[in-house]
Parts: structure tokens; C-alpha cells; sequence
């Protein structure tokens, strides 16, 4: 295999995702179509069907059986993929419960599209934001080389004995999951070095047998949530050790739980999460070029939070904005809760500004975003008095 | 028969002595459960022609022929009456719990 090693290729963010499926080796993959994710496992059975990959490929009838399917294979200790969208997800939203409940470490791809009603196809994170309360470590992905190497690293977390947690490895519909670039394939020589196959003490086997899933008291129900927490808490530490020992073995090295651009002596950092990350990067670039001191912070990791690393880097900023595709309706974006949060328990006090933007679909330009750096920077000597405010809206909205 | 036992579960000290998630050795019991039995079946053994009907209709598994008797495990009977309705021989009377 090692004349695959270095090999190139013109890659979707969605075939990314198959092509570090299939190095992955999983046993089991559950395929149900949802745009903008369909072209995975699409592109998973065409690897199963022509031998490339060596895997049970379930064709089931909805979502919620396809997390189920991965469920029962977890449990007897197979590797697992599917990969899902929006409605999807919801759909799935009470198998994801019980897949980090039961700790089975399955991996699952997101593709980040809104939910209905408007009914939309188009991308926004709503989808995966509303279920950052399942229980599963959430990862937003920016590039299709990024989401390749994610899935590969994500079974390594997942299966770790200390964490032992189902993992969602999310793409921005369309704008990742569609868009092309080189990708660079490592070789299954090296990925089986990196990743070899699970071996976990908590399956079920014939020799074993084991009552899976069982029921609990109001006396030890909490114990298994309070171990939950714990082996999420735990998985930063071996996300961090996961990318150092990537970095070394592909070259490739991601930043770990959070991201940081052009952050240290900056006045006003601009944190979001997902593939416009990319955007804010050329924008604080050009920004740089004229003497604006102006940062970005992409988080990688909304579960396991990073509070302390997202504290540790703004330290010195004056002006805080979170850019994100969400909105919880009647408050705020959930990572700007998130990142208020971190902040209140911090001692800092920046001017913190939310920025809700690109629901449905709706673009993100460059000029959008250096507008919003604008007003980070007016609210460092001035009051807010709007610290929720919708991105290109399009309509006029001021109470006459 | 081969009925698993009980074995009272001990709340663990530490944390770490939990299962890794909702998984255990199985046929582990770790309670009686009858406690909401209404009515209980009592067989009467001069009746009764050891047919196991009775036994096969027992959703819970708790009628056990033992020394040529028909047993009941009052343990883990819930008090349907199934075996009373499928008995022939109206062996089985269903009796109303302390009378």
C-alpha cells in the first residue's frame, strides 16, 4: 500500500470524509440519504461494493435506525460510521442520547444544514448546536483535508478506555461539504500504525455475555452521568495528545481544542466556529496589512468545551465578537453563551458582541465580516446597545 | 431449571469501581420483584395432573416442578393468571393477597 502514500486528490468535503471513513477500517457503516450529506455513503458503498473497503454496509429505513444499527455493532465491539444531516439528525436525536449514555464510540459525520420550518436545504448549525446536550464530543470542521484527517483521529479519541464517547465530526452543508480541493490521502500502511483496530473490555461477547443498556435507580442514576462528564472533561487531554501524535506521524497539526490567528497583541478578536473561519482569516489579513490589530479564534471543539484555552488566548482583547450560524430563539447563539460563560468565570471584561449570521444559507462576505470587526472596535470606547445583532438581514427591522 | 440468583448489588465506594456505562455480567438479579401482586395463584397438588401447561404460559418463568410438586416462585410471580385461566384441571385458584 505504500504507493498510496503521499497520494493527492481533487476531493469534496463529503468524499474527504469517506476517504478517512475507509482508512478507518470501520466493520459497520449505516447509510440513510440526506442532503447535503448523501454523496458519503454514496461514496462509502461504491468502496464497499468494488472491495476496496471491507466493511457491513447497512441500508436501513430511517436515521433513527441507522444510529440504532451502530449502537448494536458498537455494543459487540465493531467500528462504526454513519453520517447524517438536519433533519436527520433530529430524527436521531434520541439514539444519540443513548449512544453516549451507553458510551459506545461511534463516529458520525454531521453536514450542518438548517432545520425546518422554513424548510431549507441550505447550511447553518442550528442542526447540531440544538443537541450540544447529547453527551457527544462535537467537532466543526474548515477545511476537506481537516475533515479527512478528523474522522481518522476521531475513532482514536472516541475509543480511548478514559473516554469511550460517540463523536460528530460537523461540515458546513454545501460550503464544505460540496466545494472541491486537494486532499492529500495518507497511506493505509501509516493510518493502521496510527489507529489500530478497538479493542474495549465493555463489549458483549458469546463468552462474556453481558446485560447491555440496562435500567437504573434514582440511587445510581447520577453516577453514570457524573462518569459521563468525567470521560468528556478527560477527552481533552487525549484530543490534544490525539493531534500532537498526528502532527508528528502525517504532518498535519490542527491547533488542538481551539485555533488561533494573529491573537496575541490583539485588540478585537472575532471567534466562530466551521468553515468561515477561512473567510475571517483573509479579512484579518488584509485588516493586519494596514496596522488594525484584530485576531481571529476558530473553536475546533464546541464538547469538551475549551473555556480555560479560549480564556488563555483572549486574554488581552478589549472587544470580544462570536460570529456564529445559530440562534437560540429569545436569547443569544449558543456559542455566545458558551463563550460568555468562559468569560464570566474568567475575571476578564470585554465588550462581548454576538454576531448571528448565514441561517439558511444566508452568505457571509468578506465585507460582512470587516464590518463586524468595525463594530467590535467602536464598542471598545462606547456601550453597547444591541449585543445580539443579526449579520445581513437583508430587511429593514427598526421599530418606528 | 436453572434460575440465576440474587445477588444484592453494593453500591460501589468510588466512582471508578462503576460500570464503564450501563453494561454488566448478565443473569445478574439483583431484587425480588412481586410487589404489586394483587392476587396469587395457589395450586392445589391433588388436582393437579403435572401436565406443565401452566409453566409454559407463565410469562416470568416462575412455575417449577419440584419432587413431582408444581412450585411456585412467589418471588417473581406477578399475579397475571394466566396459569389459572389455562389450567384444565382448575388446579390453580387465583387468591386475594393477605386473606
Amino acid at each position: 500500500m505504500s504507493d498510496n502514500r503521499n497520494q493527492k486528490l481533487f476531493l469534496s468535503g463529503n468524499e474527504a470524509i469517506a476517504y478517512g471513513a475507509k482508512l478507518s477500517r470501520p466493520n459497520v457503516i449505516a447509510a440513510y440519504p440526506i442532503t447535503p450529506q448523501t454523496v458519503v455513503v454514496e461514496k462509502l458503498s461504491e468502496m464497499v461494493e468494488s472491495k476496496e473497503l471491507n466493511a457491513e454496509f447497512m441500508l436501513v429505513e430511517s436515521e433513527h435506525s441507522a444510529l440504532s444499527a451502530m449502537i448494536g455493532a458498537s455494543i459487540v465491539g465493531a467500528r462504526t460510521f454513519t453520517a447524517t444531516s438536519s433533519q436527520g439528525l433530529l430524527y436521531m436525536a434520541e439514539c444519540l442520547h443513548y449512544a453516549s449514555g451507553g458510551r459506545y464510540p461511534i463516529v458520525m459525520m454531521n453536514a450542518n444544514r438548517s432545520i425546518a420550518l422554513p424548510w431549507s436545504i441550505y447550511g447553518d448549525q442550528r442542526d447540531s448546536l440544538s443537541l450540544l446536550d447529547s453527551g457527544w464530543i462535537q467537532v466543526y470542521a474548515e477545511s476537506a483535508q481537516e475533515s479527512l484527517d478528523l474522522v481518522i483521529q476521531a475513532y482514536k479519541i472516541a475509543e480511548d478506555l478514559n473516554v469511550l464517547t460517540p463523536f460528530m465530526i460537523n461540515l458546513d452543508g454545501f460550503v464544505l461539504t460540496h466545494t472541491y480541493e486537494s486532499v492529500l490521502i495518507p497511506s493505509q500502511e501509516d493510518v493502521d500504525e496510527f489507529l489500530p483496530a478497538f479493542h474495549s473490555p465493555y463489549i458483549m461477547d458469546l463468552d462474556n455475555p453481558k446485560n447491555m443498556g440496562f435500567s437504573s435507580t434514582p440511587a445510581d442514576n447520577m453516577e453514570f452521568k457524573y462518569q459521563q462528564n468525567k470521560a468528556m472533561l478527560k477527552s481533552k487531554e487525549v484530543i490534544q495528545k490525539t493531534e500532537i501524535e498526528f502532527g508528528k506521524k502525517f504532518g498535519r497539526y490542527y491547533g488542538g481544542l481551539i485555533d488561533s490567528y494573529c491573537i496575541e497583541d490583539a485588540d478585537v478578536v472575532l471567534i466562530t466556529i466551521g468553515s468561515i473561519a477561512g473567510t475571517v482569516r483573509t479579512v484579518v489579513d488584509k485588516l493586519r496589512n494596514t496596522g488594525t490589530k484584530v485576531g481571529l479564534l476558530k473553536i475546533r471543539y464546541m464538547r469538551p468545551f475549551p473555556a480555560e484555552e479560549i480564556i488563555k488566548v483572549i486574554r488581552n482583547a478589549k472587544s470580544v465578537g462570536v460570529l456564529e450560524k445559530d440562534i437560540s430563539f429569545g436569547f443569544e447563539g449558543t456559542v455566545f453563551t458558551n463563550v460568555s460563560s468562559a468569560v464570566a468565570g474568567s475575571g476578564l471584561t470585554p465588550k462581548l458582541i454576538n454576531f448571528i449570521g448565514g441561517l439558511g444559507g444566508r452568505t457571509i462576505t468578506p465585507q460582512h465580516i470587516e464590518d463586524i470587526i468595525n463594530e467590535l472596535f467602536k464598542a471598545i470606547n462606547n456601550e453597547i446597545h444591541n449585543h445580539v445583532q443579526f449579520v445581513n438581514l437583508g430587511v429593514e427591522v427598526n421599530e418606528q | 431449571m436453572i434460575k440465576p440468583k440474587i445477588e444484592i448489588f453494593k453500591k460501589p465506594g468510588h466512582i471508578n469501581d462503576y460500570p464503564i456505562g450501563p453494561g454488566y455480567k448478565a443473569g445478574h438479579l439483583v431484587s425480588t420483584n412481586s410487589s404489586y401482586r394483587v392476587f396469587k395463584p395457589v395450586i392445589d397438588n391433588e388436582l393437579c395432573t403435572r401436565c406443565l401447561i401452566c409453566s409454559l404460559y407463565c410469562p416470568d418463568g416462575t412455575i417449577l416442578i419440584n419432587n413431582d410438586k408444581i412450585e411456585i416462585d412467589y418471588d417473581f410471580c406477578k399475579g397475571c393468571g394466566i396459569c389459572a385461566y389455562e389450567c384444565n384441571r382448575k388446579a390453580i385458584k387465583m387468591i386475594k393477597e393477605n386473606e
